[in-house]
């Protein structure tokens, strides 16, 4: 690791004025980006904590929709999202004890790893995310693997969820990191079904839009059986082909629909 | 340097340190506290697992100065105030829950954890909560067993597997 200078702050205030300095970077769980700087992929100066922060964390329920505060660790997610039943279990099975003790949603999404869990949710939710500047729809907030709308120094305060009539999330594990091969995130809304598939497109986490309508029309996993696979590019590595990503994504889908109810 | 203070296994203990130095090689190299092992360094392996707050973490993936003020305990404040084997220690030793004994401080802290929340897991909760630790000897049956046996259940069912 190279040297950096280490501040934690006690308010967003000062984190936000922390984060104003040059090469400034926010430290959230650390579960990501501790390793990333053991490899020296990135030099910030200044390392800003977000963990002495109280007002990032925490799990409220209000009015139809849930709200996580974005430095809310995984595990406290698992335990008091009972509110949104789809998205406790989602958190409770990202990684091992460990990570989930310190890994939060905000860096999570904000790193928006191809293969990340929490951005499933957040897109098939149709979320908000909310920063220390502004309101971001989830449909703009993912822009590709590893790319997201955030401007450098903004942190993500929290991520409210309109909570669904139903919900699942079917995760196809990769034993070794215990990421996604391949997740997909069914929501049913009054409005309509959202569809979202993480681990899957070169693209990072998309919107599967012919399930959406073809569910949104008839909530059955038969409803998905006679779709075909969706387009775009797949990821391709010594864990899975692009056709078998491909494939299990309809495969998900199903299980998702099946186990939703 | 930055000074940490923190206080570890009930004790207040203080240091100099760098804003990258790791809590792992804070309790190793700061204080001489080399029961917490480091098998990877990436996160991956748990050997390195202590509690922070009362929370299982990587102490290859904190930062010292991140854990300011926290209570911190390791393999070296599990054991008993007489010095005797702790009941999940104990477990280990009687059913043969480690053989190189390398993961063995991580596998104890992971186990403690679990025990506090869930008194009485099941084998399956068991194999659960110890994915992210790692044993290079492959012991794993008999870890999920002493486990099972700290929680002061029956054993046989893993025993005739
Ligand atoms: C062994 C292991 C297994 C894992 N398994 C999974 C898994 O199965 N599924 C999964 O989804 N993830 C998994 N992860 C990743 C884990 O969920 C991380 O917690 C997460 O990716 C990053 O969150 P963090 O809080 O640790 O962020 P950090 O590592 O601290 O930061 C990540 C990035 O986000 C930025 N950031 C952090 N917080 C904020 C904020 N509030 N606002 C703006 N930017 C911010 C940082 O500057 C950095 O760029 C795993 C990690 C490990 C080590
Ligand atoms: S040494 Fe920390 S996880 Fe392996
Ligand atoms: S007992 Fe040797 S690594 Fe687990």
């Amino acid at each position: 690791m190279y040297a950096f200078d280490f501040v934690k702050p006690k308010t967003l205030a000062e984190a936000v004025k922390a984060l104003g300095a040059e090469d400034a970077q926010a430290l959230g769980g650390g579960q990501t980006l501790i390793p990333t700087l053991k490899q020296r992929l990135a030099q910030p100066a200044v390392l800003v904590s977000l963990s002495g922060i109280a007002e990032l964390k925490g799990v409220k329920a209000a009015g139809g929709s849930l709200t996580i505060g974005g430095g809310t660790s995984h595990a406290t997610v698992a335990k008091e999202a009972k509110a949104y039943p789809a998205l406790a279990a989602l958190a409770a099975n990202i990684g091992d004890p460990a990570v989930r003790s310190l890994g939060t949603i905000g860096g999570s999404i904000a790193n928006n790893d191809p293969s990340a869990d929490y951005p499933a949710a957040v897109l098939a939710s149709g979320a908000t995310v909310v920063t220390n500047t502004r309101e971001i729809a989830a449909d703009d907030f993912f822009q590709g693997m590893f790319t997201t709308a955030l401007e450098p120094g903004e942190i993500i305060t929290a991520v409210r969820f309109p909570v669904p009539e139903k919900a699942n999330y079917q995760k196809f594990e990769q034993p070794a990191s215990r990421f996604a091969l391949v997740g997909v995130f069914v929501a049913k809304y009054a409005a309509g079904v959202r569809v979202a598939v993480t681990g899957a497109s070169t693209e990072g986490v998309f919107r599967w839009t012919e399930a959406e309508k073809a569910l949104s029309a008839n909530f059955a996993a038969s409803a998905v059986a006679g779709l075909a696979v969706p387009g775009g590019e797949m990821i391709a590595d010594i864990h899975g082909s692009a056709a078998y990503r491909a494939h299990l994504i309809k495969v998900l889908t199903g299980r998702a629909v099946a186990a939703a109810g | 340097m930055p000074k940490v203070t923190m206080r570890v296994n009930g004790r207040e203990v203080s240091g100099e340190v760098e804003g990258r130095t790791l809590l792992v090689q804070f309790l190793r190299e700061g204080l001489g506290l080399t029961g917490t092992h480091v098998g990877c360094d990436t996160s991956q392996c748990g050997a390195c697992t202590v509690h922070v707050n009362g929370l299982q973490v990587k102490s290859c993936t904190t930062f010292a100065l991140d854990v300011d003020g926290a209570e911190v305990t390791t393999i070296e404040g599990m054991a008993n105030a007489d010095g005797s084997l702790s009941v999940i220690q104990q477990a280990f030793q009687d059913h043969h829950g480690l053989q190189c004994g390398f993961c063995t401080p991580g596998m104890v802290m992971a186990a403690a954890a679990l025990l506090k929340e869930n008194p009485k897991p099941t084998e399956a909760q068991i194999r659960h909560h110890l994915e992210g630790n790692i044993c290079r000897c492959t012991g794993y049956h008999n870890i999920v067993k002493a486990v099972l046996a700290a929680s002061g259940q029956d054993v046989s069912a893993i025993a005739a597997e």
